[in-house]
């Protein structure tokens, strides 16, 4: 509480400018943002939400306010937090207010400082990366010091110390690790005056990341420092490019890997071709035991020192992203590619405006374990846990996902997307759905607009999702109407037909609206939303069913 | 009280929100990437004296992939009208980030895209909702923002691009 009365008063500080301060805050510069997200919840007895279930929580509220100072080389923030209780699906611990992240940073062109919390990213993420994600409640924030250096043009070092964010939790004595970590980046076409219009592109680097963490396990003798190398490049040659990381971790037992000794690897390979209308991507992708946080015993999401990017498609659409992958950082290996193509404007196919064809691939499947030894199973704690070939894809698929996207413009006043996905979706493996059997869908998905004046729109969409599996078949249908630059409305219901349990055939219907001008947006919605997971990069959270009254509002300047 | 407090603090930076909303700021100084993997100072952004766009999208964004759609098919004609500058920024992680490259040369877009991974020009613009567009006069300060994309803003974008090609002044809008 003292603390917001301080930044309050420093606020009214800067606001009420005397003479004195007037020529320093011509020259600085107040960036912020805010969001507030309400919810009202009431019982829906066919959804089976009681009132005795809700229990007079009927109301829930995150919200958020960030203030960022600059000042010529020097900018400071602060971010205030609050959430009273957490909106349901976000996690339990959040329930609380306060500044959880606040910093100072100074640059100059060589050299950047910065103390507090700070994001930061080293190379592919593989063995350090800080973040926030508000639809997650997600914050892995470090609390420390940064340093970036820049001896030469083309030579990027960097230093990291600090420990991370646990909701409100303070750091102290060893509830959680201490992060450190050194990272650099050379770009031999800024380094190299010869190389500066060369056709080939080349930029190497390499990271290390220790955490260290006291071992007060009774059972275990763990590994107090664990640390983890990478190294990475990038090789530009006229329209192909091609990227890799390669990350090893020493043994690191942990609650998610369920404490076995084997060293971790992460293996990221992306080769792409790029030319006017046609791009076309490949990835090759092998995780092995490579949870990285800096709190051994953490199993949900935070703490995590390191981000492991999924190669599934990220879907929008209501019924496309039912089943949403999650990256399975004990094991897993897969590929994916993708090719996206625009057939030319005036062609026969392509008609006056052109048409986007884009197909995607992709299929992640659970990696080979073999005994470590003759006489230890897989996976006991305290062993090696396994041996795995490199190469190797098990017989188990964690997910295949398989989608054509058509969109075309017919005229000024119309144009369409239509989607077609087959999915197989391991459940029990990704959500940990016990017993469940293997999904496999066809999804179809016709998305249309059309423009009755320059400012006023309707879209409509029509969806399916067809299943032999989980809750069956659904079908969906959605109507927007715009008014440009600043309102809209939207009606959506999404309906389990085909779901065995005639009294779990329900309707989810939302109703919602908006208005918003500049950089201030307001939005209220009423209804239901399914059960289901929220996915951000690989990340997810569980979403409880509910009912109720949603409203939003937020801002920046 | 607790609650109350923080109703108030979150309504009072509203207030300013909406006060300071597009005051003729400069873009903060971050280093993100091109397609290509190299370095770009975001302050290096700069057109001749004439009109920018910087506009934040992600490959998962829908609204922000049809913004860039309807300005790339205008783009064209709105430079040889204002010579005003497109600035993709994708705020892609890294799941993504090699994804772009090959999206954008699939899409024909015809405008310059740049990678902010681990989003720190997001942060450091306080962009919180995609998608997020700013317009720059020609001196570089920014003189209008918008966020939230709806069919037809792009003929309501390129009124104030006008505007502000002719050295009008637009902070009433």
């Amino acid at each position: 509480m003292k603390k917001l009365f301080i930044v309050l008063l420093f606020l009214s500080a800067i606001s009420t400018s005397n003479a004195q301060f007037s020529e320093l805050i011509k020259k600085s510069e107040v960036h912020g943002s805010f969001e507030t997200d309400g919810m009202y919840y009431h019982a829906d007895n066919d959804m089976g939400i009681t009132d005795s279930l809700i229990a007079g929580r009927n109301l829930a509220f995150n919200g958020y306010a960030e203030i960022i100072y600059t000042l010529g080389g020097f900018s400071a923030g602060v971010r205030y937090e609050a959430y009273l209780p957490p909106i349901a699906g976000f996690d339990n611990r959040l329930d609380g207010q306060g500044m959880p992240y606040m910093w100072a940073s100074y640059a100059t062109e060589k050299f950047s400082f910065t103390v507090g919390n700070f994001y930061e990213q080293f190379g592919n993420g593989l063995v350090l990366r800080t973040y926030q994600e508000w639809t997650l409640g997600y914050d892995n924030s470090l609390n420390g010091v940064r340093v970036k250096y820049q001896p030469v043009k083309g030579i990027i070092l960097k230093g990291v110390y600090g420990t991370q964010r646990f909701f409100w939790e303070k750091y102290s004595n060893n509830n959680r690790g201490i992060v450190k970590g050194f990272d650099t980046e050379i770009s031999f076409n800024d380094l190299f005056k010869s190389m500066e219009s060369s056709k080939l592109r080349l930029s190497i680097g390499g990271s290390f990341v220790s955490k260290y963490q006291v071992d007060n396990d009774p059972l275990f003798k763990l590994p107090r420092d664990v640390g983890t190398g990478a190294a990475r490049f990038n090789v530009g040659i006229g329209k192909f490019n091609f990227s890799s990381e390669y990350a090893h971790k020493i043994n690191d037992p942990s609650a998610i890997n369920g404490y076995i000794y084997k060293p971790g690897d992460a293996f990221i390979f992306n080769a792409s071709f790029s030319t006017k209308g046609l791009g076309i991507l490949a990835v090759f992708k092998r995780i092995d035991n490579f949870s990285y946080k800096s709190d051994r015993g953490e199993t949900a999401n935070a703490l995590d020192i390191n981000f492991l990017p999924p190669i599934s498609e990220a879907h929008t659409y209501m019924l496309a992203s039912m089943y949403p992958y999650a990256t399975q950082p004990n094991g897993e290996i897969g590929f994916q590619v993708q090719v996206n193509y625009k057939i030319p404007r005036k062609s026969k196919l392509g008609g006056k405006y052109g048409m986007d064809i884009s197909f995607n691939f992709s299929q992640i499947n659970d990696i080979v374990r073999n005994p470590a030894g003759d006489t230890t199973a897989i996976n006991v704690p305290g062993t090696l846990g396994y041996t795995s070939n490199f190469f190797e894809f098990s017989d188990h698929t964690f997910m295949r996902d398989i989608q054509i996207h058509l969109h075309k413009k017919f005229s000024r006043k119309f144009h369409a997307t239509a989607e077609y996905l087959n999915q197989t979706f391991d459940i029990a493996s990704i959500q940990g759905h016990v017993g469940e059997p293997v999904i496999h869908n066809h999804i179809g998905i016709l998305d249309m607009t059309y423009k009755f004046t320059s400012r006023k729109s309707l879209r409509w969409e029509i969806q399916g999702l067809f299943t032999e599996q989980d809750k069956r078949n659904w079908v969906a249908g959605l109507l927007e109407y715009t008014i440009s630059p600043h309102w809209f409305i939207t009606a959506s219901d999404q309906w389990n037909y085909g779901n065995e349990e005639s009294d779990m055939r329900l309707h989810y219907y939302t109703i919602a609206g908006g208005y918003s001008i500049k950089t201030t947006r307001f939005s209220v919605s009423y209804g239901r939303q399914r059960e289901g997971v929220v996915c951000v990069g690989g990340v997810c959270r569980q979403v409880p069913a509910s009912s109720g009254f949603y409203v939003t509002i937020s801002s920046s300047f | 009280m607790k609650k109350i407090a923080a109703l108030l603090f979150v309504m009072l930076l509203g207030f300013g929100a909406m006060a300071q909303s597009g005051s003729g700021k400069k873009l903060p100084s971050v280093n993100i990437k091109t397609l290509n993997g190299e370095v770009v100072n975001t302050q290096t952004i700069s057109n001749d004296g004439k009109p920018v766009m910087i506009c934040f999208w992600a490959l998962w964004c829908k609204p922000c992939k049809k913004e860039l759609d309807a300005y790339n098919e205008l783009y064209e004609e709105w430079q040889e009208e204002t010579g005003v500058k497109i600035v993709a920024i994708s705020i892609d992680d890294a799941r993504s980030t090699a994804k772009v490259k090959p999206f954008v040369s699939g899409k024909d877009w015809e405008f310059e895209v740049l990678l902010d991974p681990n989003q720190e020009f997001k942060r450091a613009l306080s962009v919180n909702m995609i998608p997020h567009t700013f317009l720059l006069d020609g001196n570089g300060n920014i003189v209008y923002q918008h966020t939230s994309y709806y069919e037809g803003l792009e003929d309501e974008m390129f009124e104030l691009v006008k505007k502000v090609a002719n050295g009008e002044d637009i902070s009433n809008h």
